[in-house]
């Protein structure tokens, strides 16, 4: 199996990285980015480069890969501007499909990860998203509206290319000890915001299962759309309560304006999506992919847990930061590129 | 989208779950629960996975329970008919500004046969703050058909509905005990679909409890709510407590006969006609024992 990841700079592509490389039937992990990995590779070739059409589509031909797992879609607003999140999302993604769709392309394979952040947060919601279901309101953000574009260009590709086996997981909100994602994220500020009067059902993923169910989705026969996420539901309250953090209300009307100070006073920045997330919560139906193989291994619950063990831990010994150095990977990329050559 | 895998991986569900006979008597399939990791050490809260919390819910009862006995002084006939195991879905008809009824049905079928019940509300109640939290709290679910599927098929529950809606809640005094158009019969299709019977209530003393004499649909419009009213209640408890506090109707509840369909459960879709002939014949029984139990009715607040 040849392997091809986008978004080698980012925890995701590069850990996912860490995975494949290590299993026997995977012959060739190669990754693109404009950052460098932020974990250390054995095996992984690292490309420099930006998810231009014909980059990639040189890439794909050149290095006869016959999987690409789709690791670089931006979920959390704040990172990015609305435009670049339109590049990186939309462009990104319909670049990497149309090399991958070229012809006498040897891909066989696309997985993607996305979000069900898709689905949005709205009162009109049933408890439980299922993958057959779409959202009951139009979405509002420009990072909702991008991943609705980028699902349909995946369905596009999938309708094009029968012969090309296309998943895209949806994953809900992500919890780790590693992991920089919006709700992590205020978890680790020394108060949480809530929304006066509302405690909503929030559905979480540990970081060790997003590895495990791309791997999973990699390596094995699937295909379709699947949502992944720990089995239940937490209220927004208590998982404060579990983390060990007091909240502040903010008010349940002109919320975003509430929000707005404490974003220009760089405390803390509240996307639209997350201040809906407070609201009303988001829940998602995940036996399809239980179904096709993959359990978590951590519930909702599991995954506060541990990130709440992590959060400790951290706040004791800090954060072990790894740094890309360059001679030192290139030595070892190149010197097993010799042997390879000689097999 | 290459969706096949989802469609295979749902239509093998539903072939293992589809073990209903479709007609007949209602046997109970014996369901194992969803193998569940085992949380209880991590969890600081016991709110499930429908926003219930059972220690609220035990306080509620304990609040309610006076209302119940003394307030409305509940009477219930036929409660034979409510199934002691399986999923079923309660029809009932509604009444009153803000309507009595669904307490009244779901704290008394929980104390008298000690069955939960899931009271179906419209979607609003969730942008309330905190009634919209305490309405969860106590085992209120946002009226979404699969929400409904969920709680009737894969839990077997006891889930409540009232298929008229705010039509009936927000109708005029003079109108009472008159049944508002059943939707588009959704709730037939709902237990179709969940393959369990429809358990119809004709309710009596809802529409008493908190009758409308006036409403502005101009104020409604700009409040973006269903209806707004001036309750007869307001007249004599004030403005705001008059949208709180109902008046101590004798409620009296007739439970029908469970209505079992001749239908496959986890069906797509279901003959529309089929389905609003059913809508109609449940709603016509539910009218005609109204007016029966009006009909025996000597007063208002004695019964």
């Amino acid at each position: 199996m040849r392997i091809l990841v986008t978004g080698l700079g980012t925890f995701w592509g590069s850990k996912l990285a860490q995975r494949l490389e290590t299993d026997p039937s995977v012959e060739l992990v190669v990754g693109v980015d404009t950052r460098e990995p932020v974990v250390p590779l054995e095996h992984t070739e690292f490309v420099r480069a930006d998810a231009s059409f014909s980059i990639l589509e040189r890439m794909v031909r050149a290095t006869q890969v016959d999987t690409i797992l789709h690791t670089h879609l931006v979920v959390d607003s704040t990172q990015e501007s609305g435009r670049a999140l339109h590049e990186v999302n939309v462009i990104g993604t319909m670049n990497l499909l149309a090399a991958a769709g070229a012809t006498g392309s040897t891909v066989r394979k696309v997985i993607v990860k996305s979000a069900t952040l898709g689905y949005g947060s709205n009162y009109t919601d049933p408890y439980y998203f299922r993958e057959t279901m779409s959202r009951t309101r139009p979405a509002k953000t420009q990072v909702e509206r991008s991943l609705l574009e980028v699902g349909g260009v995946i369905g596009d590709f999938a309708e094009d290319n029968p012969h090309v086996s296309v998943t895209m997981l949806q994953f809900a909100n992500v919890l780790g000890e590693h992991i920089e994602a919006p709700i992590a994220r205020m978890l680790r500020l020394p108060v949480v915001p809530e929304i006066l009067g509302f405690d909503p059902r929030l559905q979480f993923v540990h970081e060790d299962d997003v590895i495990g169910a791309l791997a999973h989705a990699t390596l094995r026969d699937v295909s379709g759309v699947f949502n992944v996420a720990g089995e239940g539901t937490m209220p927004w309250s208590e998982v404060c309560t579990i983390v060990g953090k007091r909240r502040v209300a903010m008010p349940p009307v002109l919320t975003a304006l509430a929000a707005e100070p404490l974003r220009l006073a760089r405390l803390v920045d509240i996307s639209p999506e997350v201040l809906s997330l407070l609201r009303y919560g988001r829940g998602v139906d995940t036996s399809a992919y239980r179904q096709a193989g993959y359990r978590c291994q951590y519930t909702t619950a599991g995954a506060v847990d541990a990130f709440a063990r992590g959060l400790r831990l951290q706040t004791t010994v800090g954060q072990p930061a790894y740094h890309y150095e360059r001679d030192v990977e290139d030595f070892f990329r190149h010197s097993r590129a010799i042997v390879r050559d000689g097999v | 989208m290459a969706s096949d895998g989802v469609e295979q991986a749902l239509g093998a569900q539903s072939i293992l779950n589809g073990a209903e006979p479709p007609s007949g008597e209602l046997v109970p399939v014996p369901r194992a629960a969803p193998s569940r990791v085992d949380d209880s050490e991590i969890r600081a809260g016991d709110v499930d996975g429908w926003g219930r919390s059972e220690r609220m819910r035990a306080l509620a009862r304990f609040l309610y329970e006076p209302m119940y006995r003394r307030w409305f002084r509940v009477e219930w006939e036929g409660l034979e008919h409510v199934p002691t195991e399986g999923g079923a879905l309660l029809v009932g008809n509604h009444g009153g500004a803000i309507p009595s009824d669904a307490p009244v049905v779901m704290h008394g079928i929980e104390t008298e046969l000690g069955r939960p019940v899931y009271g179906m509300a419209d979607n609003l109640f969730r942008c309330l703050p905190v009634l919209g939290t305490l309405w969860s709290r106590t085992g209120g679910v946002p009226a979404h058909p699969d929400n409904a599927y969920r709680l009737l098929h894969d839990e077997q529950q006891l889930t409540l509905v009232f298929p008229e809606g705010t039509k009936a809640t927000g109708k005029l005094a003079r109108d009472r005990y008159q049944l508002r158009r059943f939707g588009r019969g959704g709730f037939v299709e709902i237990a179709m679909r969940a393959g369990v019977p429809i358990v119809p209530l004709a309710i009596v003393g809802n529409e008493e409890a908190m009758p409308i004499v006036f409403k502005s649909g101009r104020l409604a419009k700009l409040l973006n709510i269903p209806y707004f009213p001036v309750t007869a209640n307001q007249f004599v408890f004030g403005p705001v407590l008059g949208l709180m506090v109902p008046f101590p109707a004798k409620f009296r509840i007739r439970v029908l006969p469970p209505v079992y369909f001749d239908a496959a459960p986890n069906q797509e879709r279901y003959n529309r006609s089929v389905v609003m002939d059913h809508s109609e014949r449940i709603r016509a029984q539910m009218q005609a024992a109204i007016f029966d139990l009006l009909r025996g009715r000597h007063s208002v607040w004695r019964g």
